[in-house]
């Protein structure tokens, strides 16, 4: 055993890298239920590249046999049904397990310095991810994948002069259609998951070079025994790996209730109208992007056209996304985590998360005035000029971009708390 | 621990709305189906190849697999099922030829496949039981939730010689089966679920154990450095 370790390493760092990664890699030891979404990313990623491969031996990207070859797998193919469920859940459990770990950045103040391009590697990863699960949408080639598509891509063409050149480029057609769905599916199987797993790469390539931040926001490189290990640290491997088995252990319960049990949860993680093949002939109803990316699509739907053109809103969208990589620059209070920050930082991260949750909640519904406002204000003699859905997208569109614009003011104001030497229990 | 508290809450709080929200503002019975009942789902069968598939297609099911799935005797297919010479591996297509389909009602009558998965077995077991006469309409009927349907009320004979208890036992039937239809993987994977998740909690056991006999060191400063 020893030997053909030593045969190993002497050709490649084996050893070397296990103990940098894992088994030498100190990792404060006060990590907390925040701390379980990053494994579990890498995990979530891994299902889907092993689900992906299977699908895509059935699935056929062409417009006259996609659906139906995706009803075959659901159908015909030998537990197809499983890889396909689990496919789409591990879609929207992708981004709930991002989310939470992008919010465990927020609380922590991992992004701030010597953590920035770790942060903004990270910010790569999600746009990526973003585009891969759009184009991931369409290949059913139901009414909400060509809709959506639709909608999507027609943004480009809200490009002033480029515009509907640019369209026709993507698109390689004047619509969504067959050459769209075939370059989409390219870019789905091949491209995106590539840069999605050199980035991880890059991810914890950083992460491992600068060290993991900790529920108090402090360097436990800054205190070290006289073996220049960490004092609060303790090796990734194995305290981390078994706990973080438990972690996996409770997100595949999770995972499994609703795959098994409610694979399309209601229409937020497969919708109704999916499973109307597209109709390039019949406008559905309301169409609307899965839960994940409704925030930045109401974004998208509270700013007004100006001059006919819907370009400021995409502008605005794309902006929402960009605007997070500033983070590191645009945050400068003295303390990272949440727990000795001011007030003013508490009260702004408390209005950034109502605002977030409500413009997804409000980008799955239609533009309208639900029934209780028209008649309270018809009762008080006001004319609804303003949908109130959109004047709600228009104020959480205001609160979103508040919290970053701002930022630089209210983290440098208030009281900070002492922050401790060492983590604390 | 009280954050973690108030996140969870305010996501729940945030997931009930949704559901709230999503409900439509048509009224709609519910079906009640139970997909586990086997045999109204032999009598949905019947009832459907009697008196739908004359019109509408299953289009991405074939005959062998339901009459596997649902136990449906051999005998019984021939007699009650297969009208028109299939063969068993075939999609179930109906035999009304598209351009007459659409001269004789104004309209196409959709594959019914997929018809549980985006209109709701709710939705279904309305329908059919929403007709009144209308003698404006060309075939003197229509639909309390699908104004000016091309569809005549097929199940009228159905309806006449049957208490309405029985009537609705019957439809509930043709709706169980066309939930069936609209996902097979129905009828197995609740089953599947338990045990998986079943196995999993096992799992859970063992590996909190796991975790714990190894952050003792932790806990009690312990953990020694290798080397």
């Amino acid at each position: 055993m020893n030997n053909n370790k030593n045969w190993i390493d002497q050709r490649f760092p084996l050893t070397k890298v296990w103990n940098e990664h894992l088994a030498e890699y100190y990792a404060p030891r006060n990590f907390n239920f925040w701390y379980f979404f990053g494994s579990l990313a890498i995990l979530v990623l891994v299902l889907q590249l092993v689900t992906g491969i299977f699908l895509t031996m059935h699935y056929k990207a062409d417009t006259v046999n996609a659906f139906a070859s995706v009803e075959y797998i659901m159908r015909d193919v030998n537990w197809g049904w499983l890889i396909r469920y689990m496919h789409s859940t591990g879609a929207s459990a992708f981004f709930v397990v991002i989310y939470m770990h992008m919010y465990r950045g927020l609380l922590y103040g991992s992004y701030k310095a010597p953590r920035e391009l770790l942060w903004i590697l990270g910010m790569v990863l999600y746009i990526a991810l973003m585009a891969e699960a759009f184009m991931g949408y369409v290949l059913p080639w139901g009414q909400m994948s060509y809709w959506g598509a639709q909608v999507i891509i027609s943004l480009f063409g809200s490009v002033p002069f480029i515009g509907p050149d640019l369209l026709v480029w993507i698109l390689g057609d004047y619509s969504v259609g067959d050459p769209a769905l075939n370059r989409f599916f390219s870019l789905h199987v091949i491209a995106l998951p590539l840069i999605l797993v050199v980035l991880v790469f890059l991810h914890i390539v950083a992460l491992h070079h600068v060290g993991s931040n900790n529920p108090d926001g402090i360097e436990i490189k800054e205190n070290k025994n006289d073996k220049g290990i960490p004092k609060d640290g303790i090796p990734f491997h194995p305290y981390y790996t078994v706990k973080d088995i438990v972690a996996v252990v409770v997100f595949l319960i999770l995972f499994s209730a609703i795959l098994f049990y409610a694979p399309a949860l209601n229409g937020y993680f497969l919708e109704a109208a999916n499973f109307v093949e597209a109709n390039p002939l019949k406008t559905p109803e309301h169409i609307a992007p899965l839960w994940y990316l409704t925030p930045f699509y109401t974004i998208l739907r509270a700013i007004p056209p100006i001059l006919g053109s819907q370009f400021p809103g995409v502008l605005a969208m794309f902006a929402a996304l960009l605007i997070l990589v500033a983070l590191p620059w645009l945050d400068r209070s003295k303390v990272k985590s949440v727990r000795y920050r001011s007030l003013p930082f508490k009260v702004a991260l408390g209005i950034f998360v109502v605002s977030f949750v409500s413009l997804g909640w409000l980008g799955i519904q239609p533009v309208i005035s639900p029934e209780w406002y028209l008649s309270l204000a018809s009762s008080i003699g006001i004319e609804v000029e303003t949908a109130l859905y959109l004047l709600l997208a228009r104020l959480f569109t205001i609160c979103y971009f508040g919290f970053f614009v701002f930022m630089p003011l209210y983290t440098s104001i208030g009281n900070v708390k002492q922050v401790p030497q060492r983590v604390t229990e | 621990m009280k954050k973690i508290i108030n996140t969870t809450a305010l996501l729940l709080v945030t997931f009930v709305s949704f559901g709230v929200a999503a409900s439509s503002s048509v009224h709609l019975d519910s079906a009640n189906t139970d997909i586990t009942d086997k045999k109204s789902l032999q009598n949905g069968a019947k009832l459907f190849m009697n008196y739908c598939s004359g019109c509408h297609s299953l289009g991405l099911m074939r005959y062998n697999r339901f009459v596997e799935d649902l136990e449906i005797p051999e005998k019984d297919v021939a007699e009650n099922l297969m009208f028109s010479g299939e063969k068993t591996g075939d999609l179930i297509k109906s035999t009304i030829s598209e351009k007459g389909a659409s001269k004789w009602f104004g309209a196409t009558p959709p594959d019914l496949s997929l018809v549980s998965r985006y209109k709701g077995t709710d939705w279904i077991y309305t329908f059919l039981r929403g007709f009144y006469k209308d003698e404006s309409r060309p075939y003197g009927v229509n639909n309390h939730i699908f104004d000016s349907v091309s569809m005549p009320d097929i199940l009228w004979q159905l309806k006449e010689n049957k208490s309405e208890q029985e009537f609705n036992g019957e439809v509930r039937d043709i709706v169980n089966f066309l939930d069936y239809v609209g996902e097979p993987a129905k009828l197995v994977r609740s089953a599947i679920g338990t045990k998986v998740i079943g196995f999993l909690l096992v799992l859970l056991i063992l590996a909190y154990l796991l975790k714990k006999e190894y952050w003792k060191d932790v806990k009690y400063g312990k953990w020694r450095v290798k080397g």
